[in-house]
């Protein structure tokens, strides 16, 4: 354990405005901190930055679901347990439930949140791809109000996003449109659990006759930010649903995927299986019996 | 150069007992249970959330308590290994990570006993692969898991259905 | 003879209660009144001579206790072998986070900071990092050579094969390094009394090793020094020769504080610090006959041990023996060397050597049966050792072993034959299955003439209420070790074990019964333990028990004879079997009183979207002489087949400079409950009358099978060479995604 807990200050104002007015007042001075999956491994590696935090930890403004016909409102302290207990988000978002059960372990499930992994921004977090693929909107929160954005705008650069210094994610919004379309995902890690991982791919279709109509393609650990396939979908969409494309796609993605060495896997490899992965959305796609 | 910051009470039950403890509120649950508590069971083994050898119960819910700033668990009921068995008769997981060979070297078992308990306190009768995805977070080197989940699905079964 | 109750049964583990309930004592969970925390300074080059220290500002450095070099008041050395190893780096280093100054302070946060306000300065010496740098021998940076020691077997006429030969092949095989990863770190704390020395309490498997370094480090006799191994959660050789150097860390800290010193070290320090299995290289050159015989042939054998000896010597020597595995060698030259690096030293690792060796050498099989066009299966039945044969060291096998009948039936149990046609014919795009074999021995206890050298004592004392004790200094660290040795008693006294304790190793109050190492525990001591307890039941039937007592008449005399006469103590002592011969120069003879043998059969499935294998079973079937307690021996081949996976296909040692970069659990990938299959063991029982009971020791074992099993198994899958370890998806990835070479790369048509 390499810091020391004397030298930081961790205050739970138990409200949600009582936190926006803290980090209004002093922008910048307080790390919020929700289930602390995340920033108590840097704690305790003695990198962690901030010296004052505020806990986010179950504060009920932030950790409800709320569903109406039109979308599921996920709060953004929702742990990945709640997210994978949920009986409409496993009907409707499948992605994102699958995604759930892949993060970590039991015990980090049961305390990681989805808007902890979304503000941590890492690339490689699980659930990211699929909060892309099915449009989900945020809403961010701050003493100043609500604006609700496009997650697709959300992440900048690597770990650098559109959140201002004294906001927080309030929910994260999914729009209950993907009825009858076909849903992949799949991690490829070091092993079967508990590893973060190398390549990471949600996707969406609808296939009508053999024509692909729509197509949504994500991939993590890929590229600084969680990156949404947008020319690799253009080689798809309206394309028959056939081997050709799937070869297509394949290669299109090698193309558009911007991966790194690192301590995990190689430009190589990742390269490589984020083809294949395309490919194999495809493929069984076309060999689903719900095919439109 | 920083100041230290102050302690503050805290309030909470473990093992069914009301506690009130003074500590920042950055000392990790994990720090608190083994040096102010003299709860030793829970264990470092890693100080990532990687390993489990530091699992425990927030109101029933398993935690790696390496991750828990103590504050965050204020209010709550902790249970820790050494509040499972009821006196001196034990749990009918103890007894099955003792029957079936478990626990070799030890060190993970409090962890894994508390994942196991926390596994079947939701699925009472949990298939081999349910227990294998369950307890992926908390890491054996001694025993490559066989005996373990020999244990889960011991102490599953229903009384008067053991072997 | 009567039949036996409690050995070969599986009675509870003696400290499992402790174990379950949390209660069981490791060294962190244990406080001294007054203690101190300790930490080292580190070396943060791999290879230079100390040109400055200073203390930087903000910390008030008058409230640490600091130690050098210059604190020593013995010897400035880890005494192990040859005593090259300094226990603080004085004006030179020659590895990543070598110790170079100790802190202690009573508050561990400070003690932190302060580590990181110590500022070295270096003058670089230029460091090598691999096998064939040292092998340049361009940068000598230990001895005159970088070799810390070689040896040499030969038998028979090697030159006179070559030209016989109907085939020559070739292959050289390389492995990694592979970090314990015991689930708690290592750990110890230290105090001194000017009239007791020291005591030091810690998490290690050799009490008498870390006793033996102290007292030369320390400038003390014997009596004072004190080592009590706790409660230690995990070992595997991890904590064989290291616990040495942490324990002379925390003793130095004692002897100048006055205080009891702590030292723990946390997962990343444990990781980066201590020592590895030693990462190796072979290459075979053997000479077959058309019909799949091994006439003869050279193995060169190469080890890399790190910047210091420690104990490379021992592992070349394991390694080396085993390099010819289970097979018939006519003639055969071994050439090994153990050659040093800028890297942490490396050290014992359940297998020591064997696996390295093994692994080529059954990888090597499977080339040799591909290049002549018979199957993996056969090679190995025209090449198996049989009863009367000799080793490659010259030693007789003479128990009845029949290795094709135990290829048989591991065979069956896999359902290998059916498997292959199933494989071959259902392989797809996508998913392309495999089985692979390995065949293999393991010599239990000290090679040679160890057992004699080590001369181990064992005690069984019978105490006032009537109890019995064991006396050993022999460790448990999950092995099972103090529940056999009870058994062992219980049986030979023909008591209930409830009635035989085991004490705590403490040098003293246990006798040395060597070290916890080389399977050699249940097999060898448990011998001694059986001796002892003999002796002890003489003594008492002497002085009048009845021969056919009841526990309660034993319970009875004991209890008389302890108060009559003081203490009941029987003493056993290690006697080399009559007719072992050993010949330490030419490496001939008897190299080990007793070989385990093993058939395991790995099924893997290799998914060519993500590159991944999966081991979808396992058969473990070994002869082990005698299962003394079947859960613990069906425990130590699961426990060990999963590292031995792990090995395979998980576990990479990432090096930077000759520095571990992934030294954490989230870049250290060891399997979890998710990524292992069911292993399937299976036990035959030969006896052995070196042995307690007839066991041969089985620890160690289980550790040499699985890695080339399962690359054997991803060969048969996708037709590709893989002559690494660990094999990663990347590795499969580049392998199958690059042309392959002319003949090369690809496994000949038709050899299956």
């Amino acid at each position: 354990m390499r810091s020391d807990p004397a030298e930081f200050e961790l205050v739970a104002p138990g409200s949600l405005p009582a936190v926006l007015s803290l980090l209004a007042e002093q922008p910048g001075t307080w790390l919020p901190i929700a289930g602390g999956t995340d920033v108590m491994v840097l704690y305790a590696a003695g990198k962690l930055p901030a010296g004052k935090l505020v806990s986010l930890w179950n504060l009920p403004e932030l950790r409800r679901f709320d569903v109406s016909a039109r979308e599921v409102r996920i709060g953004a302290a929702a742990t990945y347990t709640d997210i994978r207990n949920h009986a409409v988000i496993g009907k409707d978002f499948p992605l994102l439930s699958t995604a759930a059960a892949w993060t970590g372990s039991i015990a980090n499930q049961n305390r990681g949140t989805l808007g902890g992994n979304i503000v941590n921004a890492s690339p490689a977090a699980d659930s990211l791809p699929a909060l892309l693929v099915y449009d989900a909107d945020l809403i961010l929160t701050s003493v100043r109000g609500e604006r609700r954005v496009s997650y697709n705008s959300f992440h900048v650069s690597y770990k650098k996003t559109i959140l201002a210094p004294d906001e927080l994610v309030l929910s994260v919004c999914l729009p209950r449109r993907f009825d009858g379309y076909f849903a992949h995902t799949r991690k490829v890690g070091a092993r079967n659990a508990q590893a973060i991982s190398k390549v990471c791919i949600a996707a969406l279709a609808r296939p009508n006759n053999g024509i692909v109509e729509d197509v949504r393609i994500a991939l993590g650990s890929v590229a600084p930010v969680p990156l949404r396939m947008s020319q690799t979908e253009a080689v798809i969409k309206e394309s028959a649903l056939d081997g050709a494309t799937a070869k297509r796609a394949r290669l299109a993605a090698i193309e558009e995927v911007r991966p790194i060495d690192d301590i995990r896997s190689t430009v190589a490899y990742r390269k490589a299986v984020s083809g294949n992965l395309v490919e194999e959305f495809l493929t069984r796609m076309a060999a689903s019996p719900t095919k439109a | 150069m920083t100041v230290p910051r102050q302690t503050c009470e805290i309030f909470l039950s473990i093992n069914g007992q009301q506690r009130t403890i003074c500590a920042h509120p950055m000392e990790r649950l994990l720090d608190v249970l083994r040096h102010q508590l003299a709860l030793t069971g829970a264990k470092e083994g890693c100080g990532e959330g990687e390993c489990g050898s530091c699992s425990v119960l927030i109101d029933g819910v398993l935690v790696n308590s390496c991750l828990v700033p103590i504050l965050q668990a204020s209010g709550t009921e902790i249970t820790t290994i050494e509040g499972l068995a009821q006196g001196t008769r034990l749990h009918a997981l103890q007894k099955a990570f003792l029957d079936c060979g478990g626990a070799q070297c030890g060190i993970c078992t409090p962890g894994m006993v508390l994942a196991s308990y926390h596994l079947l306190s939701r699925k009472p009768n949990p298939t081999d692969d349910e227990i294998r995805e369950f307890l992926a977070g908390n890491l054996c080197r001694c025993t490559g898991y066989a005996q373990i989940i020999e244990a889960v699905a011991q102490a599953a079964q229903p009384a008067g259905a053991e072997k | 003879m009567t039949p036996q109750r409690i050995v070969g049964t599986s009675v509870p583990r003696k400290e499992g209660h402790d174990k379950v309930t949390g209660k069981a004592v490791y060294i962190d969970d244990m406080s001294l009144p007054g203690m101190l925390y300790g930490a080292t300074v580190r070396s943060r080059v791999p290879r230079g001579n100390i040109a400055r220290i200073s203390f930087g500002a903000g910390i008030n450095w008058s409230e640490f206790v600091i130690v050098s070099a210059r604190d020593i008041p013995g010897h400035n050395c880890i005494a192990l072998i040859t005593d090259d190893q300094p226990c603080l780096a004085d004006g030179v280093v020659n590895h990543p986070e070598e110790p170079i100054l100790l802190l202690a302070h009573p508050n561990q946060h400070a003690l932190t900071k302060a580590v990181q306000a110590v500022n070295i300065g270096y003058e670089p010496l230029p460091p090598i990092f691999t096998i064939e740098a040292s092998d340049r021998q361009d940068r000598i940076i230990w001895g005159t050579d970088n070799t810390f020691k070689r040896f040499l077997i030969e038998k028979g006429d090697v030159e006179a094969v070559w030209a016989k030969a109907d085939y020559i092949v070739e292959g050289e095989y390389t492995t990694g390094a592979q970090e314990q990863l015991y689930i708690e770190n290592n750990g110890v704390i230290a105090s001194f009394d000017p009239d007791r020395g020291i005591t030091l309490w810690g998490s290690l498997q050799c009490p008498y090793y870390v006793h033996k370094a102290l007292m030369k480090l320390c400038a003390l006799p014997e009596d004072k020094v004190r080592v009590v191994q706790t409660e230690t959660g995990g070992a595997f050789g991890g904590k064989e020769e290291y616990p040495s150097m942490i324990a002379s860390h925390a003793a130095l800290l004692a002897i100048k504080s006055r205080r009891p010193v702590k030292i723990v070290y946390d997962r990343m320090e444990d990781m980066a610090a201590t020592t590895k299995r030693h990462p190796s290289r072979t290459r075979h050159r053997t000479a077959v006959s058309r019909d799949g015989k091994i006439l003869g042939g050279e193995i060169e054998f190469v080890i890399d041990g790190g910047a210091y000896t420690t104990l490379s010597p021992v592992v070349l020597s394991r390694g080396t023996i085993h390099a010819g595995g289970p097979y018939y060698w006519p003639s055969v030259r071994i050439r090994s060397r153990a050659v040093a690096t800028n890297a942490p030293p490396h050290g014992a690792f359940r297998g020591f050597g064997a696996p390295q060796s093994l692994f080529a050498m059954e990888r090597h099989m499977d080339r040799i049966a591909a290049t002549i066009g018979i199957s993996p299966v056969e090679v190995r039945r025209r090449n198996f050792l049989k009863t009367g044969q000799t080793t490659t060291t010259d030693q007789v096998v003479n128990e009845p072993i029949d290795l094709n009948r135990l290829l048989d039936r591991g065979l069956e149990l896999a359902g290998y034959d059916l498997k292959k046609k199933r494989f071959s014919a259902e392989n797809t795009s996508t998913t392309r299955r495999g089985i692979g074999i390995a065949a293999f021995l393991h010599g239990a206890g000290f090679t040679g003439s160890g057992e004699r050298y080590l001369a181990s004592v064992v005690g069984v004392e019978g105490l006032a209420d009537g109890q019995v004790r064991v006396l050993v200094s022999s460790t448990e660290f999950g092995q099972g070790t103090k529940t056999v040795l009870c058994q062992v008693a219980a049986e030979t006294l023909g008591l209930a074990y409830a009635d035989v304790a085991i004490a705590q190793p403490d040098t003293q109050e246990v006798p040395n019964s060597g070290p916890t190492v080389a399977s050699r525990t249940v097999m060898v001591v448990g011998k001694l333990v059986q001796s002892a307890a003999e002796g002890l039941r003489q003594t008492l039937i002497t002085a009048g028990l009845p021969k056919d007592y009841s526990r309660e008449q034993f319970r009875e005399a004991c209890a008389r004879y302890v108060q009559q006469h003081g203490t009941l103590k029987s003493i056993a002592k290690y006697e080399a079997p009559p007719g072992i011969f050993w010949d330490d120069e030419k490496y001939r003879g008897e190299a080990y009183a007793a070989y385990a043998w093993a058939v395991y059969i790995a099924q893997v499935a290799v998914d060519l979207i993500t590159y991944d294998v999966t081991v979808d079973d396992f058969v473990a079937l070994q002869e082990v002489g005698r299962v003394l307690h079947p859960v613990l021996a069906r425990g130590q081949i699961t426990g060990g087949v999963a590292q031995g996976m792990g090995y395979a296909l998980y576990e990479k040692v990432v090096w930077e400079n000759g520095r571990m970069q992934n030294g954490q659990m989230t870049n250290y990938i060891m399997p979890t409950s998710a990524d292992l299959p069911s292993i399937r063991v299976h036990f035959e029982e030969l006896g052995n009358i070196h042995g307690a009971f007839g066991a041969k020791g089985i620890g160690e074992l289980p550790m040499d099978g699985p890695a080339p099993a399962i690359v054997n198994a991803v060969e048969d899958a996708l037709g590709v060479r893989f002559d690494r370890i660990p094999l990663l998806a990347e590795d499969i990835f580049t392998a199958v995604s690059s042309a392959p070479a002319a003949g090369d790369a690809r496994t000949p048509q038709g050899a299956r």
